[in-house]
């Protein structure tokens, strides 16, 4: 017996979710015919970043889970991902092993912190810690004594002319920027529609009712940690795939992807556009990363003393990011948006 | 002729905070069926002695059995899962989700995804929720939010029911509903009670302890009790001698 305003609140959700579907169709269908090269390429990125962002938006709007070293797996995905393929020569076995060593690392991290019942805050910092420690680590590289197989580490000068994804079983048959563009975004739309359905089954429930009482789940005898350590790695395979289509955009990797400044990014992308949404973390992502590319072509004013500037705005503004923000003014001052209860709030708005 | 195994049995169980002993060497025992209330003065250490039942605290030393089984160092979702629900001190909800979400969460833990829809169904109109079954939870009243989390409780079916403080800021009418609900309850689960309600103890108590400074004073009927000097003592604060 779902409730009937449920149900029209599932609709307009449905709406929603309908019209970032064909927002995400359109540039998927028209992105190589509309942009010129190098703008493709740079919407590769952003496209990449989104699916980092959209990792993010998960284990921590939904899960509740605030990682501040997000980036960890991001590089770990980047960097397996570019060993891999030194190697090895065909890019299958490396795009799968960019997916599965974060997993693993998410999964053998989240163990010891959430088995260990490790607090919000402490938590927040073990991450960024182990972030950190990647990032010096790598730096460290540049002898020829740190070599996997064939392939170099390069330290702080990081691993360049990485080979670029092939097609499945071929290391000859390279992708163009314009199929990588494709492949990026078809595996954003793969994400952010797992995510939905993911968010719609009992794990997902479960996922944000531990978010919003953990002691509560337990007592109704959900495994917490079992649960939290899942939503953790699959947040680690997902920001491991964008790392892995990440290096595809310039093919190069530098130890700067596990540095302090992308950690924080991260989780700005998340709190500007809205957490709690999977949509606002992806908008947040591509609007910072293209405030970031126009400061750096101007060289006129350092670009995180602007992101501190706008993150100190939200923060005091617009608390809830822009997404939730939005959605609350239109369901105020447009008719046809006006599901709102007399609280301003809705039911299961954290279930959506 | 054997004695039946309580439901719940307590040995020697002690909780320390440091210095502090808010459970003392507690044995505490309860047959099948019974419904079991607890009383005694803020700080006696009922809700602690709950915690230590639940693991949410690790008791410092003593067992404690649930149906013959030692479930002294099990995981509180552990303790969930061989039938033992409790609803806390201050409601314990799923605030930001509505009052249908919150139940088919625990409904769900159970049963399928249909079958989970009906019983949510039948708690809502059980627990006459059904026209707040789309209401943010952390809005509602605190009576509300209590009948919330007893939905929450009974649709996991449980064995042995822990209730603390079930009826704290209830309207009138909401305690007579509890009450009502509680003997219906009863009739097929055991049932422990953590009340400051007199009133509402008497209409439900079968058999009452009274808790004092983390140990159990005295087991007796109600009746019995309120002609007890020691237990009018200590609710009075006078000093009791010995």
């Amino acid at each position: 017996m779902t409730p009937p305003l449920g149900r029209r609140l599932k609709s307009w959700e449905a709406r929603g979710t309908a019209l970032v579907g064909l927002t995400m169709l359109v540039l998927l269908l028209a992105g190589p015919h509309i942009f010129d090269l190098f703008t493709l390429f740079k919407v590769t990125l952003f496209v990449s970043m989104a699916i980092l962002a959209l990792s993010m938006g998960f284990i921590w709007g939904y899960g509740g889970i605030l990682c501040f070293g997000q980036s960890a797996f991001y590089g770990l995905g980047a960097y397996t991902y570019a060993i891999a393929v030194g190697n090895i020569g065909e890019s299958t076995a490396p795009f799968l092993l960019a997916i599965a060593v974060p997993a693993a690392f998410a999964a053998l991290l989240g163990y010891f912190m959430f088995y260990g019942r490790l607090s919000d805050v402490y938590l927040a910092v073990v991450t960024l810690a182990v972030t950190l420690i990647l990032y010096n680590f790598m730096r460290s590289t540049a002898g020829e004594e740190y070599v996997i197989g064939a392939q170099r580490l390069m330290g702080f000068n990081g691993i360049s002319s990485i080979q670029p994804i092939n097609w499945p079983g071929d290391g000859k048959a390279l992708l163009f920027p314009d199929d990588i563009f494709y492949l990026a975004m078809g595996c954003l739309i793969l994400c952010y529609f797992g995510l939905k359905l993911l968010l719609k089954s009992h794990f997902g429930r479960v996922a944000v009712a531990i978010r919003e009482n953990e002691l509560r789940a337990e007592l109704l005898g959900y495994d917490v940690r079992l649960h939290k350590l899942r939503t953790f790695t699959i947040g680690g395979a997902m920001a491991g795939l964008a790392g892995c289509l990440g290096v595809n955009f310039n093919s190069f990797v530098n130890p700067d992807v596990f540095a302090l400044n992308f950690a924080a990014e991260i989780i700005m992308w998340t709190l500007i556009g809205g957490l709690g949404t999977l949509v606002g973390p992806m908008i947040g992502c591509i609007g910072l990363l293209m405030l970031k590319f126009e400061i750096g072509q101007q060289q006129i004013t350092n670009t995180y003393l602007i992101f501190g500037g706008i993150i100190m705005v939200f923060v005091l503004l617009v608390p809830a990011g822009l997404l939730p923000t939005a959605r609350h003014l239109a369901e105020r001052w447009l008719p046809f948006a006006g599901h709102r209860l007399a609280g301003g709030e809705r039911p299961g708005e954290a279930m959506r | 002729m054997t004695e039946a195994t309580p439901i719940l049995e307590t040995r020697a169980l002690t909780m320390r905070f440091g210095g502090v002993v808010a459970v003392d060497n507690v044995d505490f025992s309860m047959a099948e069926g019974e419904l079991r209330c607890l009383i005694g003065p803020n700080g006696a250490g009922k809700s602690t002695f709950f915690k230590c039942l639940t693991h949410q605290y690790k008791p410092s030393a003593g067992r404690v059995r649930f149906r013959g089984a030692d479930i002294t160092g099990s995981h509180t979702y552990q303790i969930a899962r061989r039938g033992i629900g409790i609803k806390t001190q201050v409601p314990s909800v799923f605030n930001g989700l509505s009052v249908y979400e919150n139940i088919w969460i625990a409904a769900r833990r159970h049963h399928g995804r249909r079958a989970a829809d009906r019983i949510v169904g039948e708690i809502l109109e059980r627990l006459v929720l059904g026209d707040l079954s789309g209401r943010v939870v952390g809005q509602l009243a605190h009576g509300e939010r209590q009948r919330v989390e007893f939905g929450t409780v009974l649709t996991g079916e449980p064995e042995l029911v822990l209730l603390d403080e079930p009826t704290a800021g209830m309207t009138h009418e909401e305690v007579h509903q509890t009450t009502a609900l509680i003997r219906e309850i009863n009739r097929t689960t055991s049932l422990i009670v953590v009340e400051h309600d007199m009133q509402f103890i008497k209409a439900i108590a079968k058999r009452v302890t009274v808790f004092h400074q983390g140990a159990i004073l005295v087991e007796d009927t109600m009746e019995n009790l309120e002609r007890n000097q020691q237990v009018r003592d200590i609710y009075l604060g006078k000093q009791h001698t010995a």
